[in-house]
């Protein structure tokens, strides 16, 4: 399903299909790296061989040498079809150089495909380790068996297998046919490598596509072109789940280059095929300017009476009562406020924002005798799958489904609701078809980050040591009828743990939640829950340093004490070994130098740590903020405690500064306000997003190697970085951020 | 809709389309240079950029009809073998996380440096202000052209 053919360079077009076994379709976009390979490396050879050696699902080695490797998951810009292919070529002892990577198909062989929630390393790194040992050990044998020798004298390295003792060598594609004939080693019996001994992991290897994305080569979704491509546009109502009553069809139908318009009934899932109205024209320009003239008249729904305003004000009334749901009650929060030596009270307010990655959402499909073939830039395929499946009625077995690479995903493409409106689309006209999201599409129909409400009060004793807790959370859900019954059912991204911290570490804490009702999607975004509540909370904490006249990472420290590993409580519970935290916050503290700079008034230094996606990361920001209020982050130091391994640095340092620079973009300018139950922003000029000038000056990024399994790195240096910022700007100006974004705050000073 | 006979890196390109179809969607659709991206339509992510008669612009806003004689320069012409200093340094820097914004990022940059071969990064960031990288590459992006500077007048001398 993956082959990359190699074809003549004479017959090389710039996007290709070709018919293949199955009946399919595959892109053409990796036949210029596998070309380039096979040039490179390619013995001269009148004989032609046709066998590959294939030990698993994931590597090919031919007899011309080149080694084709398969990456599962999706790219989205978080490295992992560079670094997981890293890892089987560190155990198979190959030159990255001779290296192809294919991304795989939608296919049950590879096992799970989703990339989300950081957690395709730490699920993949053990098994991708045993992928490349077992095949280095069959190439191996292969050699002793040639040699007549023990496979004990043997070693492979750089793509051979070497016997020292006579001085002999065999290239692994002298030991193709060989290998092909043996039989495979169970892979739990086969000897990994010896951290020590590692070549590539840990190193800095660039990107395997950025060849092409430096060229302008064909990679995206949106890039995807095939004969006889229609293209299509999708307008839903703008007030969430709101069905179309009629559409002034004929007029549309008649305008140039349009070939299709028609209504989709489609259903309430806010994640699914919701009703509207496609356009399919014979180019994307054709059906974007015939869209300006689409009328629809819209029942729009429950929807239409929500604003943010009215959910403001909701929550504010909210504020005054228990909450409808206790999450943890240690201790007596409300008696040890009572008693305490001061407290605090603050509420902070974050708004609903979008993913907004820069490629919108698009599809394509093509449905044909019974099955549809799919590209799509997705982060989970297996979704992809399941909703074509349940809403079209198409078997499994007859959908195909092709990952191309994302623009960008941050938890955008773990929803397929534009997976289904081509599909759905492409079944109506049974030619190929790309759905392409305009902007505002992308911007006002999104699965959003929720936006949420906090009412805090903390307690501290006459020695300044936090003693309570309590933490009134007014979110967002939505309506579900189950067994008839009717139930709150909390976004995705919109729940708050028990477990969070400092849930578990203060003796008296109370934590309490109570649900607005809404129709506003809201999804997974880049470190669901913990890209706000570290920011909540950790300014919390620096209030209540404040007010005890303490030391910012003092206090925090001793808020983490000595409990070493805290077991998780509860039905999510989140286990926390407090020693790696302290040991990364001592870390970015002593890189930091902190609390032995001195600053002017205007400049400062924040601290903020967080765990999330089983990695410990703790950062300080210092900034600088003028007299008018203009903020500049001058430098971020980051330390990441993610296990024993950094597999690509380049990649893992790339991630890291994105994360700062993400959070950050977040933090000062992300916000979308919602008014008769629709988005009132529609594209970057009223919703801007973080530009180069205001990136930090520097972004030092510190990994501290432990004994631990190693875990991902696509989410969890963001969640600090927003408190460290708004902590420094705190010690620079004596001003306190409750709400985001940033720019809702007048910073300026005197 | 009307013929037009535009330039693109070098070659003349004929197409039929209506004469308010922006230039981006003429790469894209119609001659199949889908290196310049689309991202916002209105002008305001960069991803889009290209250059007229050398001077980055946005093909989101650039009709077909406005094109004229200009010479049009999109990523794929940058360099006849894609090793504008700049493609290779992007390489050699590991500049892309998903690479959707680069294309526009690299030839905003690409006009910069012609006009401006030691760019300070006050320049950088005034020149790049309109080029949006929603991954956060811009550490990278400001590093790289430094770094393309310094390669480009060595190779000039």
């Amino acid at each position: 399903m993956n082959s990359p053919e190699l074809e003549n360079a004479s017959r090389r077009q710039f996007l290709r299909t070709s018919a293949l076994a199955g009946g399919g379709l595959v892109l053409g976009l990796y036949i210029d790296a596998a070309e380039s390979a096979a040039k490179r490396i390619a013995k001269p050879s009148s004989v032609v061989e046709t066998a590959e050696f294939k030990p698993n699902a994931f590597i090919r080695i031919a007899p011309n040498g080149v080694v084709t490797l398969i990456s599962k998951q999706p790219e989205i810009g978080q490295g992992i079809k560079t670094s997981l292919p890293m890892v089987i070529a560190e155990e198979l002892e190959v030159n990255w150089k001779d290296v192809v990577i294919v991304q795989g198909d939608l296919d049950p062989v590879y096992g799970s495909q989703s990339a989300g929630g950081s957690r395709s390393t730490p699920t993949n790194y053990q098994e991708f380790h045993r992928l490349g040992a077992t095949a280095r050990t069959m190439l191996i044998l292969a050699a002793a068996e040639t040699w007549q020798v023990p496979a004990a004298e043997l070693v492979a390295r750089d793509s051979a297998v070497h016997h020292a003792a006579s001085g002999r060598k065999l290239d692994y594609a002298q030991l193709v046919a060989k290998a092909a004939s043996l039989p495979v080693p169970k892979p739990e019996t086969v000897q990994l490598k010896d951290a020590k001994d590692y070549k590539l992991l840990g190193t800095r290897i660039g990107g395997v596509d950025n060849p092409r994305v430096v060229t302008g080569k064909a990679l995206f979704g949106i890039d995807v072109q095939l004969p006889g491509l229609l293209y299509a546009v999708y307008q839903k109502s703008p007030a969430f789940g709101g069905k179309v009553v009629s559409a002034n069809l004929d007029k549309i139908k008649a305008l140039p280059g349009v070939k299709h318009a028609f209504i989709v009934e489609g259903g309430s899932s806010l994640k699914g095929l919701l009703p509207g109205v496609a356009i399919v024209a014979d180019s994307t320009w054709a059906a974007f300017t015939a869209r300006k003239q689409l009328e629809v008249v819209w029942d729009e729904g429950p929807a239409a009476a929500q604003s943010w305003a009215g959910f403001t004000a909701k929550a504010q009334e909210l504020s005054e009562q228990a909450g409808s749901e206790v999450l943890r009650n240690d201790g007596n929060a409300k008696a040890a406020l009572d008693d305490a030596d001061k407290t605090v009270e603050a509420a902070y307010s974050y708004p609903f924002i979008s993913h907004a990655s820069i490629e919108p959402q698009n599809c394509t499909a093509w449905f044909k005798d019974g099955g549809i073939e799919v590209w799509a830039p997705t982060q989970n395929p297996e979704a992809g799958q399941k909703i074509v499946t349940e809403t079209l009625g198409i078997p499994k077995d007859k959908i195909t489904l092709h990952i191309t690479r994302s623009g960008g995903g941050f938890g955008r493409r773990l929803i397929p609701d534009y997976i289904i409106e081509a599909a759905a689309i492409a079944k109506q006209i049974g030619v190929p078809v790309k759905l392409t999201w305009s902007r505002e599409d992308d911007l006002q129909h999104d699965q959003f980050r929720a936006g949420g409400f906090h009412f805090l009060k903390g307690g501290l004793d006459d020695k300044g040591k936090l003693i309570a807790w309590h933490n009134h959370f007014v979110t967002f859900a939505h309506k579900v009828v189950k067994d008839g019954k009717e139930s709150l059912e909390l976004g995705s991204g919109a729940n708050l743990s028990g477990d969070e911290f400092p849930g578990r570490w203060v003796e008296n804490c109370l934590l309490e939640q109570t649900p607005l009702e809404c129709n506003i999607p809201m999804g997974p975004w880049r470190a669901p829950r913990s890209n706000v509540l570290a920011w909540v909370f950790h300014s919390f904490i620096d209030e209540l340093a404040d007010a005890a006249g303490r030391d910012p990472l003092a206090f925090r420290l001793e808020i983490l004490g000595d409990k070493g590993f805290v077991p998780g409580t509860g039905q999510q519970g989140i286990p926390y070994d407090v020693n790696r935290m302290k040991h990364v916050l001592r870390h970015v503290a002593e890189k930091a130098e902190w609390g032995k700079k001195s600053f002017p008034r205007g400049q400062g230094q924040g601290i903020a740590f967080h765990f999330s996606h089983l990695g410990y990361i703790a950062q300080v920001a210092e900034v600088t903020v003028s007299k008018a209020g203009k903020l500049k982050v001058d430098r971020v130091v980051v330390a990441t405690d993610i296990g024993a391994q950094i597999v690509n640095l380049s990649g893992a340092e790339n991630q890291v500064q994105g994360s700062v620079i993400d959070g950050l973009g977040a933090l000062m300018f992300q916000e979308l306000n919602i008014d008769k139950g629709r988005i009132v922003q529609s594209n970057f000029h009223d919703y801007p997003m973080i530009g180069i000038a205001d990136a930090p000056t520097r972004v030092d990024v510190h990994f501290l190697k432990t004994d631990n399994p190693v875990t991902g790195l696509g989410e969890p240096a963001l969640p600090p970085l927003a408190p460290a910022v708004c902590n420094a700007i705190f010690a620079a100006t004596g001003i306190r951020v409750r709400q985001l974004p940033l720019l809702r705050t007048d910073l300026s000073w005197s | 809709m009307s013929n037009y006979t535009v330039n693109i890196n070098g070659t003349p390109r004929t197409v039929e389309v209506a004469p308010d179809t922006p230039l981006l969607w003429v790469l894209r659709d119609h001659l199949s240079l889908v290196g310049t991206k689309f991202g916002c339509g209105i002008g305001q992510c960069g991803a889009c950029t290209v250059h007229l008669d050398g001077q980055p612009v946005r093909a989101c806003l650039t009709p077909i009809a406005k094109v004229g004689l200009s010479q049009v320069t999109t990523i794929e012409g940058l360099h006849p073998r894609g090793e504008h200093p700049l493609q290779k340094v992007w390489q050699e820097l590991d500049v892309p996380q998903c690479g959707y914004c680069q294309a526009g990022q690299i030839m905003t940059a690409a006009a910069l440096l012609k006009k401006n071969p030691r760019p300070s990064d006050q320049d950088i960031d005034t020149a790049l202000a309109g080029n949006l990288c929603r991954c956060g590459t811009y550490l990278r992006i400001r590093a790289g052209i430094h770094r393309a500077a310094e390669v480009a007048g060595k190779e000039a001398i």
